[in-house]
């Protein structure tokens, strides 16, 4: 199972972008990325930024899951090392916005 | 100050947890881990294979319901420790799997016996961890414990490498044993639903599966059944909730159910399925799993409400406060006719078990077995038809009698098992049931066995093939048998006997059954070999992917 970082597609209308709060150490990650390849669910996109002093990371993740999205969220809930995990309030295409930025520095 | 190196720190740890007994193999990198050990008064049960160390530890939780500890070493003892981990996240066991591993100035280096063991682990348990400091273990085991123990439990991994088991710190406070977390808020107004739904219900039917046994809702579930008469159909992990030979208990559902089972499941309007997950081995073809049923879901894992399929009503909530509640909450209610219409597909469809007085023969053997054992045993088995033969014939009557795998459905499983259901229960029978195909893997446990002179009685059936594989060949692929067979059968009574176990073959042996309660009732390990026809196959069957009425045999 491959589970690239892919390029937005076209429209973006069947993605939600989730937001979670997770602990920061080596391996969240893997954590994160192991439950969607091992249940299939589809990965669109992953942002990852360390705060409160890299003791925690906000993870942005668009995934298309329409019918299995609450599946999702509790799968991700049960998850030791997340903290929260929220779905409202962000644009799906704004991860758009890091594709301009890595485009615009290539 | 007193300081501790970190393998010190664990083993003190695990003490303070209650831990008295731990099943491993020692190896370069956990050895500092056996050194603190020596000073300890934990008894060490060195296994034969990490798998073999990984079930016996599973036994032990699963007679217990508290969590079990294995040690392994890095690299191949983290690999072995692997499919018995897998079995414990895929059967809800609170097993605790601790690894040495290389020095961490050699991780990622490709050092001997390294191996990623987190990354390996990692979507075969609940958590894991790998410990980067002494400091941390005061932290990382106590919270093992309590993730492996809370909600739905599932085993934990911690890896630790060398230099942290060998580094010392000053400990001036130890930290507090790690305990379940308490249970979620049941909401008043989900209870009163259930109630409605349970009163206005013609036909309702408990699915009941692993969950009851590990809330302990084995009581409640009787009483509430009892009450309301609500017939009871239990999963494969859920054996043991209500005795088998209660009226209103039928048996398992599912691929190898009785037809009355799946028949009184296809008729109920009403399905409480508690403490299950619409495993596909239970329900056949979701879509037409109690078609006219009302689905009341509970479970304490929020992620199998609704992951098959979506029932009516959802409690996240542990399955025997809920069961209390909803029996404290229930007015009487007149009898139905619901009862006497299981009755009578019970006298029309009943489980058809051939052979019930001839020892060679699955259900003679098993029925024999239970009715000459002085007194009730904890019955192991490993996978194949022996297993099913077993779940729909031994008559289990209390939870935690039967440790059976499940999920994962690993041959194997059987001897280690019944290895840790011993050392847990040592003054109980303990009878593993096994295969000729499932009691080779593991084998070399026979030598812990007879180490430990456990209390533990073989009962191997022998049809000299995959027994299971060669069925399913027979039935669903015009009979080609390929790789089913097995054209050498080896002598699993000198085998036995090799290992310091005595056994017998009840082929060569006038009266069996004097044999058998002889055998049974003694203190001790053995073997017995049972030659069993390889004709036999498990009826009736659901094929895979098929509704659960449409049964064969």
């Amino acid at each position: 199972m491959t589970m690239p970082i892919s390029a937005p597609h076209t429209s973006t209308t069947h993605s939600t972008i989730l937001t979670l709060t997770v602990n920061n150490h080596a391996g969240v990650m893997s954590h994160i990325c192991g439950l969607f390849s091992r249940r299939a669910y589809n990965l669109e996109g992953i942002l990852c930024v360390p705060f409160d002093n890299g003791q925690r990371s906000r993870m942005w993740l668009r995934i298309n899951e329409q019918d299995r999205f609450q599946q999702v969220c509790r799968q991700l809930e049960k998850m030791e090392d997340v903290i929260t995990v929220e779905c409202e309030g962000i644009d799906p295409d704004g991860m758009n916005t890091a594709l301009t930025y890595f485009n615009g520095t290539r | 100050m007193s300081t501790y190196t970190g393998a010190q720190i664990l083993i003190k740890l695990l003490e303070r947890q209650g831990i008295d007994l731990i099943a491993g193999m020692p190896g370069g990198a956990n050895l500092p881990m056996y050194d603190a050990l020596y000073d300890s008064a934990i008894r060490h049960v060195l296994a034969r294979h990490e798998q073999g160390a990984g079930f016996i530890a599973q036994g032990l939780a699963r007679v217990s319901g508290k969590p079990a500890v294995c040690f392994g070493t890095s690299g191949p003892g983290a690999t072995n420790l692997i499919t018995a981990i897998a079995d414990a996240r895929m059967d809800s066991i609170p097993l605790i799997a601790i690894t040495g591993q290389v020095p961490t100035s050699l991780i990622g280096t490709d050092a001997f016996q390294e191996i990623d063991t987190y990354g390996l682990t990692l979507p075969i348990t609940k958590h894991n961890f790998l410990v980067r400091s002494a400091e941390e273990l005061l932290d990382v085991i106590p919270t093992a414990f309590r993730i492996a123990s809370s909600g739905r439990p599932g085993p934990v991994v911690v890896d630790i490498p060398k230099d942290v088991q060998t580094e010392s710190i000053p400990v001036s406070n130890w930290p507090d044993p790690g305990q379940p977390a308490p249970l979620p808020k049941i909401e008043a107004s989900h209870i009163d639903r259930m109630v409605k739904m349970v009163i206005a219900a013609k036909r309702p039917l408990f699915y009941i599966g692993g969950g009851i046994i590990a809330a302990d809702a084995a009581a409640v579930l009787r009483q509430l059944s009892e009450r309301l008469s609500i017939p009871v159909a239990s999963t494969l992990m859920g054996l043991g909730a209500m005795p088998s030979d209660h009226p209103l208990f039928l048996g398992m559902l599912g691929m190898h159910a009785a037809r009355y089972t799946n028949m009184a499941l296809e008729a109920c309007d009403l399905l409480i399925a508690a403490g299950v997950r619409f495993d596909d081995r239970a329900t056949g073809k979701v879509a037409q799993f109690c078609p006219e049923a009302q689905i009341i879901h509970i479970d304490i894992d929020a992620s199998e409400l609704g992951k098959i399929k979506q029932p009516h009503l959802c409690l996240e909530a542990d399955v025997r406060c809920v069961l209390e509640m909803v029996e404290e909450r229930l007015p009487d209610k007149p009898p139905s006719n619901w009862p006497s219409q299981i009755a009578e597909l019970r006298r029309q469809y009943p489980l058809v078990t051939a052979g019930e007085d001839n020892p060679l023969q699955p259900y003679g053997l098993i029925l024999q077995t239970a009715r000459l054992l002085e007194e009730e045993a904890i019955i192991t088995t490993d996978v194949g038809q022996h297993q099913m033969w077993t779940a729909q014939a031994y008559p289990l009557n209390y939870p935690r009698q039967w440790l059976t795998s499940g999920g994962l459905g690993t041959m194997g499983f059987g001897v280690p098992a019944a290895i840790g259901a011993a050392l847990a229960e040592p003054t109980k029978p303990v009878i593993c049931i096994s295969g000729d195909g499932s009691v080779l893997i593991n084998i070399q446990e026979l030598a812990t066995l007879a180490e430990e002179n456990l209390n533990v009685k073989i009962l191997v059936m022998n049809n000299a093939h995959l027994g299971l594989v060669k069925q399913q060949q027979e039935l669903f692929y015009n009979g080609r048998k390929c790789a089913a067979e097995f054209n050498i059968s080896p002598d699993l009574t000198a085998i036995s006997r090799g290992f310091g176990i005595p056994a017998y073959n009840l082929a060569h042996i006038e009266a069996p059954l004097d044999l058998l309660k002889t055998v049974l009732n003694e203190p001790g390990p053995c073997l017995i070999n049972i030659p069993i026809a390889p004709e036999e196959n498990v009826f009736p069957m659901v094929p895979p992917g098929a509704a659960n009425h449409e049964m064969i045999g």
